[in-house]
């Protein structure tokens, strides 16, 4: 009876926040104000990190809201700032065939939607998930996912050294 | 739950990115496009990761996230770089390799 409630609750909360977030994902990609769409692509990632805890992965809703929210938006936003001098509303951010990208995106939506149809019906996720903690997660990038951590680390470096030596001026 | 809302969820968004990709000009509205399909790819793994109950999911969507933070420093570099070289940053006018 409890296990029902809950699930209901986290069903009601899981359409809340889907919806917020497609609204938001709708207006990053329509607006004409590119620190609009900024500020909307900030709703849409903290809808993830909501969907994030409501699939019990806490570490990896905190590191969403760290790194994405906390970083990139920064990034995006001085990024906007340096490139543009005016800040209002714009024109002509969109191509001249922008509409070429309806049609390309419900083929794809309606292709997607009938393989995870077909391949997941009606299958439940586990009633009582196990939160991962963060003891787990660490367990896992540094014993058998070592590899590909260090890759990362290589990646982050040379992402740090390409973005310095292309934005110097000399 | 079903384990396809998520899915669908995820697809919804990344199909919106992929409009987005395709439809924007600004090179930063096009970056902004990309993170929302790198979300989506993110929810997909959790999703599976619960489904499976194993936690391969969350150390690779922790890998994704680094990976997009330094997706998004190199790219808005070259942003900026395309910036300074011709004060715009529409990515149509980028047609020196047209033949």
């Amino acid at each position: 009876m409890f296990a029902s409630d809950v699930l209901i609750a986290q069903n009601i909360g899981f359409a809340i926040i889907a919806t917020i977030m497609v609204i938001g994902a709708l207006r990053v990609v329509t607006t004409s104000n590119v620190v609009h769409a900024a500020l909307w692509l900030v709703v849409v990632l903290a809808g993830a990190a909501a969907q994030y805890i409501l699939l019990a992965a806490e570490f990896v809703a905190i590191t969403q809201v760290l790194v994405y929210i906390g970083a990139v938006m920064v990034l995006f936003l001085f990024g906007t700032m340096l490139t543009r001098a005016r800040i209002g509303a714009e024109s002509d951010l969109n191509n001249k065939n922008w509409y070429f990208g309806i049609p390309v995106a419900l083929a794809l939506f309606v292709a997607m939607a009938m393989a995870l149809d077909s391949g997941f019906g009606s299958q439940k996720m586990p009633a009582n998930p196990a939160v991962a903690t963060t003891q787990e997660i660490s367990d896992q990038i540094f014993g058998p996912y070592l590899l590909p951590f260090w890759a990362l680390s290589f990646v982050l470096l040379a992402a740090v050294v390409g973005a310095i030596v292309l934005a110097r001026r000399d | 739950m079903l384990v396809n809302q998520f899915l669908i969820l995820a697809a919804v968004l990344f199909c919106i990115g992929v409009y987005g990709v395709i439809a924007r000009k600004n090179a930063v509205l096009v970056l902004m496009s990309i993170e929302l399909i790198l979300n989506s790819v993110n929810i997909n793994l959790l999703a599976f990761s619960m489904r499976n109950g194993s936690l391969d999911g969350h150390t690779f969507a922790l890998y994704i996230i680094a990976i997009a933070a330094a997706e998004v420093g190199v790219g808005l570099a070259m942003v900026l770089l395309m910036y300074r070289n011709r004060r715009s940053i529409d990515l149509d006018e980028l047609s020196e390799m047209k033949g």
